[in-house]
């Protein structure tokens, strides 16, 4: 799998350098969208995001013929746009605190606090309103189901969809994300964890 | 994160992301676990979560506007490789 990536990764580096439209196409299908969420992280509107895009396209354009492979294409990539939106960002005087990313902790939970038990009750923080069953669980691949999530993918505050994006859609590991978005494991997985709870609510919704 | 006496649910499903992720110490991932084992609501939680994974895998990638890869088509054109 690694050598597969690094191998289709190698090829793709050599196209892009070559200036073939081939090489281009294919980057931006695998990876045109995320760059977009990525910038969207750090800037204040999508029309400013679409110009950080095309500044970081430059900024890979300038660096392709230097690029070492130390790190994955894809890592490397989205580095680049995350650096460019965070200088961007700051320009636009909105140099965000993790906590304001939507990173934040008890006061958004995963689930409802009216589902669970309260404090007066014999077993607080017990489920009052447990989750019911999915099945028939292939209705989860139906295309309405895909739907759903892209909507509520879209809903997400920047950095969490950003994170899901990355994880979850496209495969990186979190590692991966990590390192691109310069995040510490700790709040990459919180950040996740928030996005995949809401898409699970969202499902939860449409299962019902 | 350290957990020193019996989950209750509202924590088991703050922890699910972390449990999936291989990041709890030991102690607590036992502790997580045996909680499932008496809890149907949060081990049905758990699988909820496993299976919105496995279906946003399924969603598609998405693109980027057409005009804006427009322009950075017209920059890779304008490129020249070294």
């Amino acid at each position: 799998m690694e050598t597969e990536q690094a191998s289709h990764d190698a090829a793709l580096i050599e196209g892009l350098r070559a200036g073939e439209e081939a090489a281009f196409a294919e980057l931006m299908r695998l990876y045109g969208a995320g760059m977009l969420r990525v910038a969207q992280m750090y800037v204040p509107s999508r029309a400013i995001a679409e110009d950080v895009v095309q500044e970081a396209w430059l900024g890979v354009l300038k660096g392709i013929a230097r690029f070492e492979g130390r790190s994955s294409l894809k890592t490397w990539l989205f580095r680049i746009v995350a650096n460019t939106a965070k200088t961007r960002g700051v320009r636009e005087a909105r140099s965000i605190p993790f906590s304001s990313l939507g990173g934040g902790g008890a006061d958004e939970p995963a689930v409802d606090p009216d589902r669970f038990l309260g404090d007066g009750e014999r077993y607080p923080g017990h489920w009052a309103v447990p989750p019911q069953s999915w099945a028939p669980e292939g209705r989860l691949l139906a295309r309405e189901a895909m739907d759903v999530i892209e909507r509520e993918i879209d809903r997400l505050p920047p950095a969490q969809r950003a994170v899901i994006t990355m994880r979850d859609v496209q495969g990186f590991s979190s590692e991966e994300v990590c390192n691109a978005l310069d995040l510490t494991e700790t709040n990459q997985r919180v950040l996740l964890h928030r996005a995949r709870a809401k898409v699970r609510n969202a499902l939860e919704e449409y299962m019902r | 994160m350290r957990l020193a006496r019996e989950l209750a649910c509202n924590e088991v499903v703050e922890l699910v992301t972390a449990y999936l992720e291989d990041a709890l110490p030991a102690e607590d991932r036992e502790r997580f676990e045996e909680h499932l084992v008496f809890c149907d609501g949060c081990d049905r939680y758990l699988e909820q979560m496993r299976a919105t994974i496995s279906a946003t895998r399924n969603v598609p990638v998405g693109e980027l506007p057409p005009e804006l890869e427009e322009r950075l088509l017209e920059a890779f054109r304008d490129w020249r490789p070294a």
